[in-house]
């Protein structure tokens, strides 16, 4: 995904575009409306020059005061109605644009909100937010421009070369002739320019890189001393896209003025030869002046379409990533004819599940069975990479197995709808998120019409309710990136509070907390705790914690994939080395305290 | 959900409106001094090539008038001659200009960019507290983007179209003033249709500017809490939300345009209308014998050209506005006092022994908020302080007032006797190193991140450095090794393994003092066993002041100092603490008590 431009990119480019265009068959009556209106444009801008003529061949030549002022009329209506085509004309293709790219970014955002977790293990935020703003914008000016513009150059080119030759066609040839070689120049700036649009993207993109490692990085980069290096590295870049703006200016400004210089040649050549004609009494001047205005016509609509053709590039590469997006998989989804779950008593069984990230090769769970019976709290331990998350992941469909099934009350996951299966399971993720609104919002977030009562019951439930009242706002303090700051710990008794407001049959929970201070780990240990003893409330839970363990009603320990022993605490002390020896390794520090006192 | 983003930035837009402009004008204009030889160069190539504009109509009017109406062949070559040699002046100046203006505006940008890179370098971190990097980022992007458009299209079009625009009034005036002070009475229309556009055009660009930042921020949530709002079930619902946020931009956008697709109209019909006077009027003048035909055709060439640049000088107008936006933005940063410099006759500080001593220091960002109060402690060489408290309490603060990242408001901070402000920074942090909780690591390979703070290291130093944190073997498993490229998508190290790189980049320049904010959180048992042995090698003969997490860290510690509301509240060794039973014995019973009957039953 990067944005340089291969020359088997410019094809696909292309087709992405026509796709996009595609989306205006929505909009086909604003569409429409502004061709008409451009159309409508091009007539009346082609007439003004024939009134211009008539008035000075008409009313000067021969005098005639009436003839003069009528052609001023004339051109004057002339005018109003230009202004209104090209109200319209601006009007109603600014509202198809807008309108696909509303489309667009509806369609992306339903598709992100979609895509399963295995997508978002490799996607950048980063990236994903370019592909709905700029690449959806670069798309958006060209397909709201393109084809109105092409169809109006067209019609003004054709239109322009028509009347001038009708007009006078030894004329006509000797202009257009001076004229033509605008096309070439046009065609090599467009070739110089389009590969250096695109390196300056990568330029720029690299430069922000370097900017927000270096703000992130800020007290290493300071602990260090490592100001002039970040300097010097961001100064390279820096340096090389100026050099490449600077090849940019060369390539505007040594094509620019040369296309100025033939449309001007083409004026000379009509007075020119226009005089000689006169002279001839071939050609009246009315017909040299208004030709010469036809020749000012035919500048714009040549520009146009070279400006369309240097941006048809980016907006092929944009549309391309649009797509890309727009085309890719939904991987977990409803299956067809899946059913609802009904109300779950919550036995939870797992079948000899396997489970391997796609194109992995390795496999993480390697035939993994237990059942959990309704309120049980099963514990799952083991070392990191065991597949500890993995199977947590794999209840509320965050992942489709490979192999084996997963069975809520006998049913297999994959057999019933997304939506009535998350609905009866609580998740805390270990990433307690917030999002920017207020803290009763954050607690909401599963189930937006809850009550207040109920909110706060879940916060008390939390024990959260006493660090809320706390805050300047209570509970409508808005947090999140511009709110309120809280700390880890705080963060993750509302992410408790937001599962415990849903009320969920099964609970499915990442015990492992960040660095947090002893008070604040012992308030969210309560927190946990009063949670997974919810009545009725089947859990499972990546535990860390001994008194988590120590209260299981199962525990299992995994080990590369696999169950290696499960039972209770007591019965897995007894009987397993390794439980023995992952509970030991947090016991250390404490065993080596009580041998040196 | 109220987004407080948005207020803000509406607020800053009115600011904008405030007297501030023409100061950031002259400021902007400054900048361009180091090119006044270019810019005068480029002045007069501008000044030449609208000589060129306005001298071409007059030809091609002599031609009509004298040439053509005379039938004289030899005469309308010789001004066809002359034509073509003022077009290829023309475009002979038009291509200097560009080239030149476009230069010296891409220059400015690049020393622009550079300087505020150095600049946020330079800024002390207090400055950083206070902002979201999000924020920051978007904006240092966006301001330099819009001072990028005006270098490189509006200053151009805004010299040209002003020059091109005098030369094409004056010329008309010598040539025929009735005929030119009719044309001008259209002059105050224009203005007065241009005023009252560019103020609706405004409003409604600053509400595109907020549904704008709606969505980006609606989605840069969204994208980021995707998998919360799947496990929430939460999709079809903020679909939904997405839509209206989605709607309303799209509406706002095709409103602003309303407004300004009616603008290039209206100065369209106001254009058509001086061509009807020039034709109306002109033609009476004509027919009255006091004007040729010849002039009538220069007039209208002349009318058209004078609209051209009025209708850039629109287009400039905006893009004028938001670069003095960016610039003023972009000079906020620039005005931020800078981190103080060494102070003058700040000598180097020799190579330590490591004792370390705070002496009654306070810090605070506002004199009501005090974040440390009176906080007194010494370690010496070698010893191990474990910093201990609540979230918020000041520990961090306390660490980095060593390496002056905030310099204390009253006290002094000594390491071996010398006051740190007394000293050089950078021969201050040379001697220190830091390890954060999350490893910061920078794109570039993986000896490049353990050699950081020594850039002249030989490969065989940074060997040395990763085998003594026990880094080594994982890297010389990779494919590529030490020259393994980490970022740019590529970068599937554990944070474990990020840890002791980290590490590694902290023993390579062999400090005397070590700043360690210890990590517990996602490290699986068997790295955390290889992190506390590299910890051992680390803290060995180190003076350390350590954020500490594990028990381990804090038992073993010379000194516990527990912090709390920005004081010191106890201090002493494990024993002594536990011995007191004050605040620490109580931390302590809480979190780690928990673990011991389990190894009583085992």
């Amino acid at each position: 995904m990067t944005d340089r431009q291969r020359p088997g990119q410019s094809k696909a480019g292309v087709k992405a575009v026509g796709r996009a265009l595609g989306y205006l068959r929505g909009y086909r009556w604003d569409t429409g409306g502004a061709l008409l209106s451009i159309l409508l444009l091009s007539a009346a801008n082609l007439a003004a020059p024939q009134l211009v003529r008539r008035a000075i061949d008409g009313g000067l030549a021969k005098m005639e005061h009436r003839t003069l002022m009528l052609a001023v009329a004339g051109m004057v209506a002339l005018a109003a109605a230009r202004g209104l085509f090209t109200f319209f004309q601006g009007y109603l293709a600014e509202r198809a644009s807008q309108g696909v790219a509303f489309d667009l970014r509806d369609a992306l955002f339903a598709r992100i909100q979609r895509l399963s977790f295995s997508y978002y293990d490799q996607a950048q935020t980063g990236q994903l937010l370019t592909r709905l703003t700029n690449d959806v914008e670069q798309v958006r000016t060209f397909v709201g421009s393109g084809v109105v513009q092409v169809v109006a150059s067209a019609a003004m080119l054709v239109g322009c070369a028509v009347l001038l030759l009708a007009l006078n066609p030894i004329l006509a040839m000797g202009a257009l002739g001076a004229i033509a070689p605008i096309l070439w120049v046009l065609k090599s700036f467009v070739a110089r320019i389009g590969p250096l649009f695109g390196q300056g993207m990568i330029l720029l993109s690299k430069l922000s890189t370097v900017l927000q490692e270096d703000l992130r990085g800020l007290r290493v980069v300071r602990a260090f001393s490592g100001e002039a290096r970040e300097t010097a590295r961001y100064s390279a870049i820096n340096d090389e896209l100026l050099g490449q703006s600077l090849q940019a200016i060369d390539a505007m400004s040594s094509n620019f003025p040369f296309v100025g210089l033939f449309a001007n040649l083409g004026t000379l050549v009509v007075v020119g030869l226009g005089g000689v004609l006169i002279f001839k009494d071939r050609l009246t001047l009315g017909e040299l002046i208004a030709f010469n205005s036809y020749l000012g016509f035919l500048l714009m609509p040549i520009m146009t379409l070279g400006f369309l053709a240097a941006h048809l590039a980016r907006a092929g590469a944009s549309a391309v990533r649009v797509f890309e997006l727009l085309d890719t998989a939904v991987e977990v989804a409803d299956a067809p004819g899946a059913r609802e779950l009904p109300p779950l008593e919550g036995r939870l069984e797992l079948r000899d599940v396997r489970f391997r990230y796609a194109g992995s090769e390795r496999e993480i769970l390697r035939g993994v069975s237990f059942v959990a019976e309704p309120g049980q709290l099963v514990a799952i331990l083991g070392t990191t990479g065991a597949g500890k998350s993995t199977i947590i992941n794999l209840v509320p469909r965050f992942y489709d197995v490979t192999g084996g099934s997963v069975l809520v009350d006998g049913h297999d996951v994959r057999e019933v709808t997304l939506a009535s299966l998350r609905g009866q399971i609580g998740v805390v993720l270990q990433d307690a998120l917030l999002f920017s609104g207020t803290v009763r919002d954050n607690i909401a977030y599963g189930r937006p019409d809850a009550s207040m009562e109920q909110v706060r019951a879940a916060a008390q439930a939390a024990q959260a309710a006493e660090f809320i009242e706390a805050l300047p706002g209570g509970y409508d303090t808005v947090v999140g990136e511009r709110g309120v700051g809280l700390s880890g710990g705080q963060r993750q008794r509302l992410a408790i509070a937001r599962a415990l407001l849903t009320e969920p049959r099964l609970l499915i929970l990442d015990d492992s907390t960040s660095a947090v201070d002893a008070e604040t780990e012992a308030a969210i240990q309560g927190a946990l705790d009063r949670l997974m003893r919810k009545a009725g409330c089947t859990s499972l839970v990546i535990a860390q914690r001994i008194s988590t363990v120590r209260d299981a009603d199962l525990i299992i320990v995994l080990d590369e994939g696999r169950v290696a022993a499960s039972g209770k605490h007591e019965e897995l002390l007894a009987t397993s080395e390794l439980y023995n020896q992952i509970l030991g390794s947090q016991l250390q520090p404490a065993a080596a305290m009580e041998a040196a006192s | 959900m109220r987004r407080p983003g948005s207020i803000e930035s509406m607020a800053e837009l009115e600011v904008q409106h405030a007297a501030h402009r023409g100061e950031v004008a002259r400021r902007l204009l400054t900048e361009l001094r180091p090119y006044r030889g270019m810019l005068t160069v480029a002045m007069v190539f501008i000044a030449v090539g609208a000589g060129a504009q306005s001298l071409a109509p007059y030809l091609v009017s002599r031609a009509i008038d004298r040439d053509i109406g005379h039938r004289d062949l030899l005469g309308l070559a010789g001004t066809m001659g002359a034509l073509l040699v003022v077009y290829l002046v023309g475009a002979f100046a038009q291509r200097e200009q560009t080239r030149r203006v476009g230069a010296m505006g891409q220059r400015v940008l690049a020393v622009l960019r550079v300087r505020l890179f150095t600049q946020l370098q330079s800024l002390p971190l207090a400055y950083f507290d206070k902002r979201s990097l999000g924020d920051l980022m978007s904006r240092v992007a966006s301001d330099v983007e819009t001072l990028n458009q005006f270098f490189s299209q509006g200053l151009t079009q805004l010299l040209g179209s002003l020059i091109g625009l005098v030369g094409i009034l004056v010329t008309m005036l010598v040539l025929n003033a009735p005929l030119a002070l009719a044309c001008f009475t259209i002059i105050p229309v224009m203005l007065a249709t241009t005023w009252l556009f560019a103020a609706r055009a405004r409003r409604a660009y600053r509400k595109t500017r907020e549904t704008v930042g709606n969505v980006t921020a609606e989605l840069q949530e969204e994208i980021v809490g995707v998998r919360q709002a799947q496990a929430f079930n939460r999709t079809e619902m903020n679909i939904e939300r997405f839509r209206q946020r989605n709607a309303a931009n799209r509406d706002a956008n095709v409103a602003a345009v309303g407004v300004t697709s009616a603008f290039s109209p209206a100065i369209d019909v106001l254009s058509a209308l001086s061509t009807a006077l020039v034709i109306g009027y002109g033609g009476s003048l004509v027919l009255a014998g006091r004007l040729s035909v010849g002039m009538l055709a220069a007039f209208l060439i002349y009318v058209q050209q004078f609209f051209r640049p009025v209708q850039l000088a629109a287009s400039v107008y905006t893009l004028m506005q938001s670069a003095l936006a960016g610039a003023e933005r972009v000079f906020a940063i620039f005005d931020e006092p800078r981190e103080p410099a060494d102070i003058p006759g700040a000598h180097v500080l020799q190579r330590v022994e490591g004792n370390l001593e705070f002496d009654r220091v306070s810090f605070h960002y506002d004199p009501a908020n005090p974040v440390l109060r009176d906080v007194t402690f010494q370690v010496r060489r070698g010893q191990t302080v474990a910093l201990v408290g609540k979230t918020g309490a000041g520990k961090t603060t306390v660490a980095s007032l060593v390496p002056r990242f905030y310099d204390v408001t009253s006290g002094t901070v000594r390491l071996d006797g010398h006051d740190v402000r007394q000293v050089t920074r950078a021969s201050l942090r040379q001697q220190l190193a830091m390890v954060l909780q999350e490893p910061v690591l920078f794109s570039g390979t993986i000896a490049d991140n353990i050699g950081y703070g020594k850039p002249d290291a030989t490969r065989e130093e940074i060997e040395a450095a990763a085998r003594a944190v026990h880094a080594h073997d994982f890297i010389a498993a990779l494919p590529k090794g030490y020259d393994s490229v980490l970022g740019e998508g590529g970068s599937s190290l554990s944070q474990g393994q990020r840890q002791l790189l980290a590490f590694a980049r902290a023993v390579i320049t062999d400090p005397r003092v070590l700043i360690l904010d210890e990590a517990t959180a996602n490290i699986d048992t068997r790295t955390e066993a290889l992190i506390q042995q590299a910890l051992a090698t680390l803290l060995a003969g180190r003076t350390s002041i350590v954020i500490a997490h594990r028990l381990s860290t804090i038992r073993t510690a010379d000194l516990i100092l527990v912090i709390d509301a920005g004081r010191v509240a106890e201090q002493g060794t494990h024993d002594e603490l536990l011995r007191h039973g004050g605040l620490y014995a109580d931390l302590y019973q809480r979190q780690f008590r928990e673990s011991q009957p389990v190894r009583s039953t085992g």
